[in-house]
Order: C-alpha cells, then sequence, then structure tokens
C-alpha cells in the first residue's frame, strides 16, 4: 500500500471512530439528566454545605472560592504545581541564556520583538496601571466577589506582558530578573505548601488550628483564603511573564 | 423536541469534543493538533458549565446579611466552577509546554508535520546504520 | 490517630516542597535533596507498611478539618504502602544507577529542572496512589504527564522531542477522556469522593436508573487510562520515548510510570465503580484481549529489534500486557497476578535500563547490537544484571517472572471458557518469544569480540581496549537491584501475601 492509499484510509478510519464517538456521547447526553433541574443528583447534600455551611464557616461569601481553597485546597494545590511543573518544562526545552552571549539573546528576541508602533505604545502605557489595579482588585477580593488567585494572576501577569510592549524589554528586566522570579515563586508556593500542610496536619489529627473566620465581608477574613490567593496570583503571574519571556527569546538577562 | 433544547448545550459540548478529537488525530500540522486539543479541553468546561446551572439561580456568591439563613436552591453548584477553573489552569500550562515544543522540533526539523519529522527520524537511523 | 499514618500526606507533600525548593538551590545541592527526599519517603513508606503488617486496619485521611463527603481526602491500605514503597525505592535506584548518564546528557543549567520533574514524578505518582478523590486523581495525572514529558525531553535532541511531542499527544487524549468521564461520573452520582461515587453507583445499578451513561463513563475511563499506560493498540509511541531518553529516565518511565496508571485503573474499577458491576461491564474482556494481543505483539517486534533499549521497550509493551490479562481476568487471583506483575516488572525492568546505559558506556555510547557485542564482559555489571532480568522475564523458578506467570495461570484456570485457553495459550507463546529474544540479548553480550567475527568498526574496536572506568554508584545501583530482584523471587510468599492481604483491604 502506498503512502497516499494508507493516508486516506487513516482519514477515514478517524472520521468513522469520530461520528461513532459523537454519536455514543449524544445517546450518553440523552439519557443522563436534564440540565436546570433542581431534583438532579448533583445537586445533593455536598452542593448544599457548600452553599449554605461554607461561607460562615471559611468566612468567604464567594462559596466557589471557599470550596477550591478550604475544603478541596489539595487539589488547588496540585493545579498551582501544575503551572509550577509546566513552567519548569518550558525552561527545560527553551532556556538558553548562561550558554548563549547576550548578544545572541537579544539577536532572537529582535525576530519576535513587534516594531514600536507609537499608537500601541501609548495606549498600553495609560492602560498598564489600570490593568495592574484591576488584577490586584480581583485578587484581593477573591472571598467577596467573583474572582479570585487564578483570575487576577491572569490579568496581573497579563498586565506585565503590556508593560513590557509598552516601555520595552529593557526597562522591565531592571526588576523582572531571573533571580526574582525564581525566589518569588519558590517562597509563594512553599508557603502555599507548608501552610495547608499545617492544616491538612491539624485537620486530620483533629487538632486546633489558628485559622479563623473573621468577620465575612471584610478584606481581611477568611482565614488563610486571602493569603493563599495572593500566593497563587503571584504564582500564576510569573508563570505567564516566564512562559512569554522563554517563548520570545530564550531566557532572562543577565 | 423541548427535551432536546433544554439540554442543547451538552449536545453542543460534545459535538465539540468529537470536532476536537477528530482535529488532533487528523491534522498534519502540529499547531493544528494543538488547536483541536484546545477545542476538546474546551469542550468539557461548556459540559460542566452546564451542568452546574440550576434554573433561576445566580452565582453562589452570598452576601453578607444573609448569613446564617441560606437557601441553596437560590444559587447554581459551586463544584463544577471548581472544576472548569481546574481544568482551565491544566490545559493553559499543557498548551504552553505544547507549543515550545513546537518551536524547538521547528528549530531542529524545519518542519511542523510530524509525520514529516518521523521520516525524518528514520532516514537519520538508516544512515546511522551504514 | 498515630504518627505513622500522616506518611501518605506527607510523602506526598514533602516531595513537593523539595520540588518547589529545588529551583533555587545550587547543582549539587538540588541533586543531594532530591536523594535525601525520596529515600525519607522511602524509609517512611516502609514504617507504613511495617504498621499494615502488624495489623493496622485501612483508613482514610482527609486533608483539612472536613473529610468526606466534602473535603479532599487521602486513603492508604496495605496494597498502597506496598506500591508507595516500590515506587519510590526504584525511583531512587534509577536515579542512582542512570546517574553518569544524567551528568552526560542534561545540560548544565538544567539539572535542576531534571530533579524538579523526578520529584514532581514520584509526588504525582503517590498521590495517584494515595489518593481517595477522583478530581485530584486527574490534577495529578496531569503532573504526571507533564513531568514525564520533562524527563524524556530533558535530553533535547531530534529524537526525544520528537518522542515526547508523540507521547504528549497520545497522553492528553487519554486525559481528555478520563476528564470527561469524571464529568459523566459526577453528573449522575453528585459526588467526587471514591467511597462516595461507589455508593451511590451500587444504589443507581439496583434502581436501574442511568445505566448507558455508567455504562459510556467506565469504558471512556478503561479507553483513556489504558491509552496513557500503553496498552498494546495504543502503544506506538511507547519505544520512541522509552529507548530516546537518558538511561534514569527510560528506567523510571518504563518502569514506574505505566504502572501507576494501571494502579489507577484497578484503583476506580474495584473502588469507584465496585468489582460486581465491572465484572458485568464488557471494557474487562476488551482488556482482557488487548492485553493477550500486546503479549504476543510486543514479544514479535522485540524479536525484530536490534537496539538494546527498544528491544527493552518492546519487551515492556509484551509485559504489560501480562499486566492487562491479569487486570481482565477479572478474578481477585486476576487481579493479585496483575500486582504482582507490577512489582517484578518495576524492578526487572528499571534494572535491565540502568544496565543498558551501562552497556552503553562500554560499547562507545552506541545501542546497536553490533556495537554491544562483549559488553557483559567488559561491564560485569551490567552482565549479570541481564542475567538476573532475563531469567526473571521468561520465568524461571526462584525468580519473580514465574511468580507471576505461575499466579497468572492459576488465575486463568479457575475462569471458564475461551478466557482460561487464550490467556494460558498466550502466556506460553510469550513466554517461548521472551525466551528466544533474551537469550539472544545474552548471547550478543557474552560474545567474545577476539574469537568471534564481529561487525563492529575499528574505531570501536579501540574504544572498547581502553579500560572502561565505572562509577561506585552505578555499581551500588545495579547490586542493589539484583538483591531486590532476588528478593521477590525468593519471598515471593510474602509478596503474595501482601497483595492478597491488601486488596481484601480495598474495597
Amino acid at each position: 500500500m502506498n503512502k497516499e492509499k494508507r493516508d486516506r484510509l487513516y482519514a477515514v478510519l478517524c472520521t468513522v471512530l469520530t461520528i461513532v464517538f459523537i454519536s455514543v456521547m449524544l445517546f450518553t447526553v440523552e439519557k443522563m439528566p436534564d440540565l436546570g433541574r433542581a431534583d438532579n443528583p448533583d445537586i445533593n447534600e455536598v452542593m448544599e454545605f457548600y452553599v449554605e455551611e461554607g461561607p460562615e464557616e471559611t468566612g468567604a461569601l464567594n462559596a466557589v472560592t471557599g470550596m477550591i481553597l478550604h475544603y478541596r485546597a489539595f487539589d488547588t494545590l496540585g493545579e498551582s504545581c501544575v503551572l509550577f511543573v509546566s513552567a519548569v518544562c518550558v525552561f527545560i526545552l527553551l532556556r538558553i541564556d548562561g550558554e548563549a552571549s547576550n548578544d545572541t539573546l537579544v539577536a532572537i528576541d529582535r525576530r519576535y520583538e513587534p516594531t514600536d508602533d507609537p499608537i500601541l505604545t501609548q495606549t498600553f502605557k495609560l492602560l498598564v496601571p489600570a490593568v495592574f489595579m484591576f488584577g490586584i482588585y480581583i485578587t484581593m477580593n477573591g472571598h467577596l466577589s467573583p474572582g479570585g488567585g487564578f483570575s487576577g494572576g491572569a490579568i496581573i501577569g497579563a498586565a506585565l506582558l503590556l508593560f513590557l510592549n509598552a516601555y520595552g524589554l529593557e526597562k522591565t528586566e531592571r526588576f523582572m530578573s531571573s533571580q526574582l522570579y525564581r525566589r518569588v515563586t519558590t517562597m509563594a508556593l512553599c508557603f502555599y505548601a507548608v501552610a495547608k500542610s499545617y492544616t491538612f496536619y491539624t485537620g486530620a489529627n483533629g487538632l486546633d488550628s489558628f485559622e479563623g473566620a473573621g468577620t465575612p465581608g471584610n478584606i481581611l477574613s477568611a482565614g488563610l483564603i486571602l493569603p493563599l490567593n495572593i500566593c497563587v496570583a503571584v504564582v500564576v503571574s510569573m508563570t505567564i511573564y516566564s512562559m512569554y519571556i522563554m517563548i520570545r527569546k530564550g531566557g532572562f538577562n543577565k | 423536541m423541548s427535551v432536546f433544547f433544554a439540554n442543547l448545550p451538552e449536545y453542543a459540548a460534545m459535538i465539540l469534543f468529537g470536532i476536537g478529537l477528530s482535529n488532533l488525530m487528523l491534522a498534519k500540522n502540529l499547531v493544528k493538533k494543538i488547536i483541536g486539543l484546545n477545542i476538546m479541553d474546551t469542550s468539557v468546561y461548556l459540559f460542566l458549565a452546564a451542568k452546574g446551572y440550576v434554573e433561576n439561580s445566580v452565582a453562589p456568591i452570598v452576601s453578607a446579611s444573609d448569613l446564617g439563613h441560606i437557601e441553596h436552591t437560590l444559587y447554581t453548584n459551586p463544584v463544577p466552577a471548581g472544576l472548569v477553573l481546574t481544568g482551565i489552569v491544566v490545559s493553559v500550562s499543557v498548551t504552553a509546554v505544547l507549543l515550545s515544543l513546537i518551536v524547538r522540533l521547528n528549530e531542529e526539523f524545519h518542519t511542523l508535520d510530524i509525520d514529516e519529522i518521523i521520516h525524518i527520524l528514520r532516514k537519520r537511523d538508516r544512515e546511522d546504520l551504514k | 490517630m498515630s504518627l505513622v499514618q500522616n506518611v501518605p500526606a506527607f510523602s506526598i507533600l514533602l516531595l513537593m516542597l523539595c520540588g518547589i525548593v529545588c529551583l533555587v538551590l545550587p547543582r549539587r545541592a538540588a541533586r543531594h535533596l532530591a536523594d535525601c527526599a525520596i529515600a525519607l519517603v522511602a524509609a517512611a513508606s516502609v514504617a507504613l507498611l511495617v504498621y499494615f503488617l502488624q495489623g493496622g486496619a485501612a483508613y482514610t485521611y482527609s486533608m483539612g478539618e472536613i473529610g468526606a463527603p466534602f473535603g479532599n481526602e487521602l486513603r492508604a491500605g496495605m496494597l498502597e504502602a506496598a506500591v508507595a514503597t516500590l515506587f519510590s525505592i526504584v525511583t531512587l535506584l534509577s536515579l542512582m544507577g542512570g546517574r553518569a548518564h544524567l551528568r552526560s546528557d542534561i545540560g548544565r543549567l538544567k539539572v535542576n529542572l531534571y530533579y524538579i520533574s523526578t520529584l514532581f514524578l514520584l509526588c504525582s505518582m503517590l498521590a495517584l496512589v494515595y489518593t481517595n478523590d477522583i478530581f485530584t486523581a486527574y490534577v495529578f495525572v496531569e503532573i504526571n504527564t507533564i513531568t514525564a514529558c520533562g524527563i524524556v525531553m530533558s535530553k533535547e535532541d531530534g529524537y526525544t522531542l520528537a518522542a515526547s511531542m508523540r507521547y504528549f499527544i497520545m497522553s492528553l487524549i487519554g486525559s481528555g477522556l478520563f476528564l470527561i468521564s469524571i464529568c459523566i461520573l459526577y453528573a449522575v452520582t453528585g459526588h467526587l469522593l471514591m467511597s462516595n461515587i461507589q455508593e451511590a453507583v451500587a444504589q443507581l445499578y439496583a434502581q436501574g436508573e442511568y445505566r448507558a451513561p455508567l455504562q459510556v463513563a467506565i469504558a471512556l475511563m478503561g479507553v483513556g487510562l489504558s491509552l496513557k499506560s500503553a496498552l498494546w493498540p495504543f502503544s506506538s509511541w511507547l519505544p520512541d520515548a522509552h529507548s530516546s531518553a537518558s538511561a534514569s529516565s527510560s528506567a523510571m518511565l518504563s518502569g514506574l510510570v505505566l504502572k501507576s496508571f494501571i494502579f489507577l485503573m484497578i484503583k476506580i474499577f474495584y473502588r469507584v465503580i465496585g468489582a460486581g458491576i465491572v465484572r458485568t461491564h464488557a471494557v474487562l474482556d476488551l482488556l482482557l484481549v488487548f492485553g493477550i494481543l500486546g503479549m504476543v505483539m510486543g514479544s514479535v517486534n522485540a524479536l525484530f529489534e536490534r537496539d538494546i533499549k527498544r528491544l527493552l521497550a518492546y519487551s515492556s509493551v509484551g509485559q504489560i500486557g501480562y499486566i492487562f490479562c491479569g487486570v481482565g481476568l477479572g478474578t481477585p487471583a486476576g487481579v493479585a497476578a496483575a500486582m504482582v506483575q507490577v512489582a517484578v516488572h518495576a524492578t526487572t525492568k528499571a534494572m535491565l535500563f540502568c544496565a543498558a546505559g551501562g552497556l552503553m558506556d562500554a560499547s562507545g555510547g552506541s545501542k546497536k547490537f553490533r556495537d554491544i557485542e562483549g559488553a557483559g564482559r567488559r561491564d560485569p555489571y551490567a552482565g549479570v544484571a541481564f542475567i538476573v532480568g532475563t531469567l526473571s522475564m521468561i520465568g524461571i523458578p526462584f525468580f519473580g517472572g514465574f511468580i507471576t506467570k505461575l499466579s497468572l495461570v492459576q488465575a486463568a484456570v479457575t475462569v471458564g471458557g475461551w478466557r482460561n485457553l487464550l490467556s494460558i495459550l498466550a502466556i506460553i507463546v510469550s513466554t517461548i518469544l521472551t525466551a528466544i529474544y533474551y537469550i539472544n540479548v545474552l548471547a550478543i553480550i557474552f560474545r567474545a569480540p577476539e574469537t568471534a567475527p564481529t561487525k563492529a568498526s575499528e574505531k570501536l574496536k579501540e574504544e572498547w581496549k581502553k579500560q572502561v572506568r565505572l562509577d561506585t554508584e552505578y555499581e551500588v545501583a545495579i547490586v542493589l537491584f539484583i538483591l531486590l530482584n532476588l528478593a521477590i523471587g525468593l519471598r515471593s510468599d510474602q509478596l503474595m501475601q501482601i497483595i492478597t492481604t491488601g486488596l481484601s483491604m480495598f474495597g
């Protein structure tokens, strides 16, 4: 069989497989509980607990934040680690600083750098403070209103990228060095892991922990949720920035 | 027919999942494969988000004055929202790794076609044996 | 709650923390920290195993103040403790056995990153072993996928990059199917914790509700996880990924990563869905048939391979087939046989990959058959390791492989019909094929190059004459690996007892 025929056979097989898959799944969905009904299996005591007891117990008015950073904190710790290991993998693949000279880095960067468009630069300059503020607001109010560490961190990361493109690499890299990235990320993740290890330990062994709910509705409430949100936001924004810089030029400036 | 429209987001999610899967299997270009993967992931989020919805309810963010007498029937299910959040983070990280892998592969082989890359490697292997 | 019961949570968190800290440490410190952390986790897991051997009951460990059904939970029993011990010891020995290769294969700047990946890989495998929450399993499956690709591609040549791309794409299809099946399970049961899902599923089955979604969810779970654990038709990515990576990475990937997904699958089938329901489902028959095909096809492919690491990789495809055959039989004895094979294959294949690294060192870095002629004489440690590995893989009495085959046959004769006949036939055929290709390898690596006509190039022969300098760490690792293999073979009744007791604690 020549290559063309084999390719066509493969394509036909894949199409048939997909069609079978889609029909099976449509059939499955048809047999599943209808959408939006209040008597569905997922509206059970777990959901009731998260919404009715959760805010009072954790102090977080946003039940989703309360759930992911208190009851299911181990998942969220794993999630931050996914970000961390993916950044590590990107480093393994793309990091060339240390081996390559600064000139090579600059040369690689020039290939991808956008031209200095005055309109974009000026708009970015106007936008950057607002976006930063918005990101910080979302992070700090994660337990009170929609948002949280992941969304806030993504916005702060985007603001960092805007800053980078508005003011150029030289200005940005005056403060964003490889060392800063490593120290801040490590500190944030370590704080998260250590703090949560403590509450896991106290929780599982039935000991008292210092974590208190505070007055729900205040910024400084909800125990560990606010600091954890800040840690997550730091990790997310740093990861986004470092991935961008790796794909763009393969390293931080020395 | 009414049932069909009630479950529309789920049907859409499943069809999208199939589209993503077929794209992942059929596309030759690696970037297109990754787009397929993202469609697949997004369809799962659509499915989950639809599952969390309860009719005539709002997002599960309560007001401080309601504490103590919250009615769970007024709010949507917070669990799928948390799961979607996790899923999005995972898919972002995976996409970043895949894209940087593509950058490296492109530097190494000057092509984005995975079949061609395997072909080049086989040829290299044969030359090695000689 | 006694102190030793904190071991599951703390081994996961310790590995995580050390992985994070490695980012800021100097190279040597990162290496030592990784070694110490893994050794500590191994010791702690042994302590937990001893706790269970002394009569401790299986327990759940809530991650936070509130446990089931609201918060995350871990669950530990004898089987989990045994598997965790095995995983951490084999990881440590693989790292030691391939250290010389790590030095040459991995860029100076990326040593820390390699150790971070290894720590997170072990962390995710332990989390998959211990978790009692199906969504936590998904998160750690993803960490596992990313870090496994990380340790493959850290060698950074064309082969590893292309191989990790294929590995990644296959794995991601698997995770996608796994995720959607979790969503279906959640939608029909409303729970994410394994024990709660099991109750809900049993109730739904008794009432006859949502039969179709449950069936589809089980099937998707099976397909998704077997994609990730390289069941035969899905194993096309495996030989490339495992043969091109650095020696330690190959040992860990082939020995452990595949097994962690199989363990997760067994756990989901028996703890999330429930044994009684899974046995009525066609997915077990599918696993059995493809496992049997894998046993034969992996061996056939290995027969024609002329590259030592690819041969070992194809042999892994065959050996994974044994595990799936055991799982597919569906009886407790079958699952026990599968778990024995997990232990035997993890130790044997990791040892063989490390020894293959030694053979390559003794042959100028080449892994082709014509270049490694007589390498077993030049590097006696690798030679002895290959002898032990071969005896075990073929299934000579007093070696691990024999126990697997014996228990698998014993499990197979109790089930009726075609399953019985087919699996015994496949075991015989695959054993013969395995014997042929492994003895062929032995013949090649112990051939005396002076007496036999050799096809190796002149340059290589010059290289052979140089005294091969071996490092102590590698020698220690190989000796420990050999001892571990012998221990598994000679103390097989204890192993069997741990597994059967563990399985009875499991459900």
